[in-house]
């Protein structure tokens, strides 16, 4: 196909072609084009249906605020939705859909909706899907969600990676206009670092899109010659294709930069698009306009678009969008466009102005006191109805209508931190007000300047004062030449007249009528309005249609538009990929590993795996014999009990306490008391939060008379350590006290079972024996031949049980030496299941009941809370709530038949109980299979447990549907009087 | 010290890691020894007396000082983390203690963390891609703690295309992975 | 958030965990006050529309506890102090 609708000039690399695709249909154009440029040169109008309603529409604009051609681009995992195909570059090769059409775009089945419009109207999904309600989930919903909506993702996994950064300047120049290109420059010639961020491929803003000069020659090259000079500076920054999304608090803002959009495969190893948090000692928002049309009956015909945009095809992409065009304005700039096309041959037949005055162009039909009152054209615009303004009506055959209703500064960034724009009526615009996120500046179109002349000052004075209030000087340089029109607009909303259908939302096709039906049903504030119509919501956010809307509202009601006011502006400012916000989290690398010692001797065992927070830790380590998993834990288990094993225990947190107020710090930390425990013994702490709870548990040492080791459960050695950092800091600044975390520096590895000790005589160098070393003794020995090393004698597993720890670099070496030198005792390593299993049959807290609700008496250590002493959560500890003798009691489960299953969660019933919750007696905490026992067994807290034992209960699991008789014993199941771990 | 015991750097292996990924080098640094010295309440006079006699650098707040036999950076309020080469201080702790007495608490910290020594000609596009650090900002000699992908890093800036790296030394390989995606990314 | 930590300078606040009213300084003596101090201590907050005093740390910087004053409408910072000197300051010791 021939490139039918291209004509001289513009900013295309026409020595190139670059061939692509829409819907199959192959066409080409050239570097610099959009995908709505370059089809649009091919004379395609027709680009998608309508959201509601399946109506064909092409481009209302040539920008990010589009709302009509949205297509996916791509295909496989690379398929993107809702692309505006007006900012979409166009790359040979690429591949676009049109959307929300079936089976094709020309011809949709469902634009039936459209001849049922009478029932579409706003709320009637409201009114209609609201009964009965059965029906909503099965039936509505899915029927809603087919024939409504936008493009479609691909369920496939997206192959390109996403980044994310961070930038910092001293000014952030958001948009690269000649206010933006001013500003730089300014503060660029100061030395100040200035980043320059634009969402365009081109800077220049509308520059690019005009024909009037700059310094006396054309705005482009006005501006690319200030893009050469700002890209020598090395304190410049210049971000073509980034997007400013939002500014949040401190000078902060988020900006996504497409680095590889514009290619078919980002290059091995980019990123497509990096999100990027930008520090900024002051910003300027010189982010333009954006043009608003008027609402006339069958306004959304492809071929009916902005008058802004249809001379930036013209005079940037060398397109004339029709061969006929006529232009329907209530101001001046409008006329530009039929001035602009004029000069570019094409044939502007009429000028539709519904002002009475103003000036008159040469050589054009200037209709004044007319409007638009129709169009016809069923997938492309053939003609328009104007109504003149004596009344007499007249078709004019045209195909193409450029639209002007006055331009709306881009006040979104400035309203982030929720300030209200103000009306400006000699521009009948809002305008940013003055309540904006402090350090950002606003110049240009953006701040309702309008002019050439104007955003080029504007931009300089805002750099200028930016930089003042930061303590900087810069010179002021010379304005270039440049048009100072004013703006002369009369304000026009909407054309009254019949019954049809004006769009004022494109994207959600909402008509005025269905503003007038809000404004009936009493849904007139702004907020309402937005949810019931589904104005100014979806991807283009109303960027066009809000204001219109608005004023609509405000003629309904009798309300001046600045009284009628806007919603609220949200980030981001244009859609953002679910994948920049991930950046690199994602799939594996969502977040870093930690990797014990250990891990290397297990990967090669081929042991299982389990995330604990970061940690990998080693679950069970099967051998190749072994099909199931609890062949493997209990073999473990088993073999730990019978002889000798070994776990990695390095996760759990170590914190190094020095000073010569330590025991003393950790009197009052722990519920029990530390500063009695003699130098080279450890003891076993209960650590409280100040409302009463257990907050976390583990064993601590005295290495010294000022030197304490504390550990914590793995889950919280982050904020154990950040508690006691505010009980040294906030509570007690004086004690002489110092932290810091060693739980990475000692690879620890608990060693137990009968012949433990026997092991580790082989390993460590100095006498272990009972009397040498007795139970919760702790110090400093060597290992291997002078090697240092922490030796504790504590026990999880119940048993004979030591844990030594040599810097973490030895760790591996240090099993395999155990491995080695205990081969006699034929050793296992075991993992976190059996650990668990070991520790429930033992009857020792962990996760399950360390649960953030328990107090120390639930766990059946409230004898453990010191009162002789002030300690974190003594006093609320003691509370009545907390101190109930009938309360929760940690006690041991057995199902009755050892074959029964016990399910952790189940609740504890009376026999004959019926299952409600008045019945409750309380809950399993934590369940696994005890090869010692040869049942199931389980720990749970049970109302008044204390007192249970040796009665018979039922566990009941209505969701599993399991309901086992019980008996209720100790929690220890094994070995209670401790003679297994003391020998 | 220990030949029984063979050490195992913190990426699993037996000898250092040199990845070249463009124009980043990236060299695991396994030959440091780390200690913590923190000032004990009310001694910090005394402390900068006997660092001062033993060669211990002390630097202010956010800052590197480097030194023979040791080095030093600030970490917290009164508390620095000190280095020397591991051939000649393995025992760090002990030796520290030594030199300060009671005048600090002294923490051994050596395998807490991996060192990755960090060469190009610019690092400012490596860095901007994983932490906050306003990298061409700080001057030379400038050190913080900063999050690097989800990890609690300290960052040394030697010069505009030399850093030295303090990562958990659990998650070594994390922390290399993202390094080699950034670089991949950045340049 | 930028945070201007009294050391360090300008931090972004995604380096500090908050915890919350710096009221959480005031902690009664165990030994001397009784059940209602305590419960007062631990869960009576005022919740100001305004200037608020509260407590950041900062766990991904040099582990200082901060009194950051901060107005919760404009989150607009208007004082940061260390911690320990707010509680040396309120006469606590040891």
């Amino acid at each position: 196909m021939n490139q039918s609708h291209r004509i001289p000039g513009g900013q295309i690399d026409r020595t190139k072609v670059l061939r692509f695709t829409l819907d199959g249909v192959p066409y080409w154009g050239h570097p610099g084009d959009t995908l709505a440029s370059a089809l649009l040169a091919n004379g395609v109008r027709l680009m998608g249906r309508s959201f509601k309603y399946h109506r064909p529409r092409g481009p209302l604009s040539a920008g990010s605020e589009e709302p009509n051609a949205l297509v996916e681009l791509r295909s496989g995992g690379r398929q993107e939705p809702n692309t505006r195909a007006t900012v979409a570059e166009l790359l040979d090769g690429l591949e676009a859909k049109s959307q929300n059409r079936w089976p094709s775009l020309r011809f949709d089945a469902l634009a039936i909706n459209d001849r049922l419009n009478a029932f579409f109207a706003a709320g009637f999904y409201y009114k209609t899907f609201m009964w009965p309600k059965s029906f909503w989930e099965k039936l509505y919903e899915p029927i809603i969600r087919r024939a409504a909506g936008l493009g479609s993702v691909s369920r496939q996994e997206d192959p390109d990676g996403y980044d994310k950064g961070f930038l910092h300047c001293d000014l952030l120049v958001i948009g690269a206009g000649p206010a933006g290109l001013m500003a730089a420059l300014t503060a660029g010639r100061a030395g100040a670092r200035v980043i320059v961020a634009d969402e365009d491929f081109a800077f220049g803003g509308r520059l690019n899109a005009e024909s009037f000069a700059v310094a006396g020659g054309a705005g482009a090259d006005w501006s690319a010659g200030v893009v050469a000079e700002l890209a020598t500076l090395p304190n410049v920054r210049l971000m073509a294709r980034t997007t400013v999304l939002g500014a949040f608090d401190h000078g902060i803002y988020s900006a996504v930069e497409r680095v590889s959009d514009h290619v078919a495969v980002p290059a091995v190893g980019k990123p497509r698009q990096v999100l990027w948090r930008i520090y900024s000692g002051r910003a300027i928002l010189a982010g333009g306009a954006t043009e608003r049309p008027i609402a006339f009956e069958n306004n959304d015909r492809p071929g009916i678009m902005l008058a802004g945009a249809l001379r930036a095809y013209a005079n940037r992409w060398g397109v004339a969008v029709g061969e006929r065009v006529a232009v329907f304005v209530n101001n001046d700039d409008g006329l530009r466009t039929a001035s602009d096309l004029q000069a570019k041959g094409v044939d502007v037949v009429a000028v539709i102005d519904s002002r009475e005055g103003g000036e008159l162009l040469p050589g054009i039909r200037h209709l004044r006191g007319a409007e638009v009152i129709d169009t016809s054209g069923r997938l492309g615009l053939k003609a328009i109805t104007v109504r003149q303004s004596d009344g007499r009506t007249e078709e004019i055959r045209v195909d193409a209508l450029g639209v002007s209703g006055g331009w709306n500064p881009n006040v979104n960034i400035h309203s982030h931190h929720r300030s209200r724009p103000v009306w400006d009526n000699t521009i009948s615009a809002f305008v940013p007000g003055a309540d904006g996120p402090p350090g950002l500046l606003v110049a240009g179109a953006a701040a309702g300047v309008m002019s050439t002349h104007g955003a080029l000052r504007t931009g300089r004075d805002a750099a200028l004062a930016a930089l003042e209030s930061l303590g900087r000087k810069a010179a002021a340089i010379d304005l270039p030449e440049a048009e100072d029109a004013p703006v002369r607009i009369t304000p026009l909303w909407h054309v009254a007249h019949g019954k049809g259908r004006a769009w004022i939302d494109q994207q959600n096709d909402v008509t005025v009528k269905d503003i007038k039906l809000a404004q009936q049903e009493n849904f007139t504030s702004v907020e309402h309005l937005k949810r019931y119509t589904t104005l100014g919501m979806a991807t283009d956010q109303g960027k066009t249609g809000n204001v219109i809307g608005l004023a609509v509202m405000a003629e309904l009601t009798g309300r001046t538009i600045p009284e009628t006011g806007t919603t609220i502006y949200r980030p981001p400012y244009t859609p953002v990929a679910m994948g920049a916000l991930a950046g690199r989290s994602r799939g594996r690398e969502f977040k870093p590993y930690r990797l014990t010692p250990s891990h290397h001797w297990a990967a090669e065992q081929g042991a299982v795996f389990v995330e604990v927070g970061n940690w990998l830790r080693t679950q069970w380590v099967p051998r190749a014999d072994e099909t199931e998993w609890r062949q493997s834990v209990d073999r473990e288990v088993l073999a730990t009990r019978r002889s000798v094993g070994i776990c990695d225990v390095t996760t759990l947190g170590k914190i190094d306490i020095q000073g010569t107020d330590a025991g003393a710090f950790l009197d009052r930390v722990y519920a029990n008391t530390f500063s009695t425990l003699p130098v080279g013994k450890c003891r076993y702490g209960l650590m409280l939060r100040e409302d009463g709870i257990v907050f976390d548990d583990g064993t601590t040492a005295r290495m010294g008379e000022h030197e304490y080791v504390m550990t914590t459960t793995t889950a919280n050695a982050v904020t154990v350590f950040r508690h006691l950092e505010f009980c040294r800091q906030c509570l007690w600044p004086d004690l002489d006290v110092q932290l810091i975390s060693t739980t990475e520096a000692w690879a620890q590895f608990s060693v137990a079972g009968p012949n433990a000790r026997r092991l580790l005589a082989k390993i460590v160098d100095q006498d272990i024996s009972d009397a040498a070393f007795p139970y919760m003794g702790a110090g400093n020995v060597t290992v291997c031949g002078g090697l240092r090393a922490r030796l504790f004698r504590i026990s999880f597993s119940g048993e004979l049980a030591f844990e030594i720890a040599v810097p973490t670099r030895y760790g591996d070496a240090l099993l395999r030496e155990m491995l080695a030198r205990g081969a006699e005792f034929d050793p296992v390593v075991y993992g976190t299941e059996a650990l668990g299993v070991m520790r429930i049959e033992k009857g020792h807290v962990a996760g399950g009941e360390l649960n953030g609700q328990s107090t120390a008496l639930n766990m059946g250590l409230g004898k453990m809370v010191s009162r002789k002493k002030d300690s974190i959560g003594m006093v609320l500890s003691q509370r009545e709530g907390l101190t109930d003798p009938d309360g929760y009691r940690l006690v041991g489960v057995k199902p009755v038949d050892p074959l029964g299953k016990l399910t952790a969660g189940s609740h504890f019933l009376e026999i004959g109980a019926a299952s409600v919750v008045a019945n409750d007696g309380g809950w399993l905490t934590s369940k696994v299979y005890s090869p010692h026992i040869g049942s199931d067994i389980a720990l749970g807290y049970l109302k008044a447990g204390d007192r249970k034992i040796g009665s018979r209960m039922r566990a009941v699991n209505l969701v599993g549907g399991t309901d086992t008789e019980i008996e209720i014993v100790s929690p220890h199941f094994f070995d209670p009087d401790g003679e297994r771990l003391r020998g | 010290m220990a030949e029984m015991l063979q050490a195992m750097t913190a990426l699993g292996a037996r000898s250092p890691a040199v990845v070249t990924i463009g124009p980043l080098t990236v060299t695991e640094r396994f030959d440091i020894a780390f200690a913590s010295v923190a000032a004990r309440r009310g001694q910090m006079a005394r402390l900068a007396k006997a660092a001062k006699a033993a060669k211990v650098p002390l630097p202010d707040p956010a800052r590197y000082q480097g030194g023979t036999p040791y080095c030093a950076f600030w970490v917290a309020p009164e508390m620095w983390l000190v280095e020397a080469a591991f051939a000649s201080h393995e025992l760090i702790a002990a030796a520290l203690k030594d030199a300060l007495g009671d005048t600090a608490s002294i923490t051994e910290q050596t395998d807490a963390w991996v060192a990755f020594d960090l060469a190009a000609p610019d690092l400012s596009p490596l860095l901007e891609r994983l932490c906050n650090v306003d990298f061409p900002g700080v001057p030379d000699g400038y050190a913080t703690r900063t999050m690097l992908e989800h990890l609690g890093c300290y960052l040394v800036r030697l010069g505009p295309g030399a850093v030295r790296l303090y990562g958990p030394r659990s998650s070594a390989k994390s922390l290399l992975h993202a390094l080699e995606v950034a670089a991949a990314s950045a340049w | 958030m930028i945070i201007h930590h009294p050391i360090l300078g300008p931090r972004d606040a995604q380096e500090f965990v908050y915890l919350g009213d710096a009221t959480l300084i005031d902690r009664p003596d165990g030994m001397n006050a009784g059940t209602e101090a305590f419960h007062d201590y631990a869960y009576n907050r005022d919740n100001p529309a305004g200037e608020h005093r509260e407590l950041w740390y900062h766990e991904q910087g040099d582990r200082s506890w901060l009194v950051v004053t901060r107005n919760t409408v404009t989150h607009e910072i208007t004082k940061v102090e260390l911690a320990r000197d707010v509680a040396r300051a309120k006469g606590r010791s040891k």
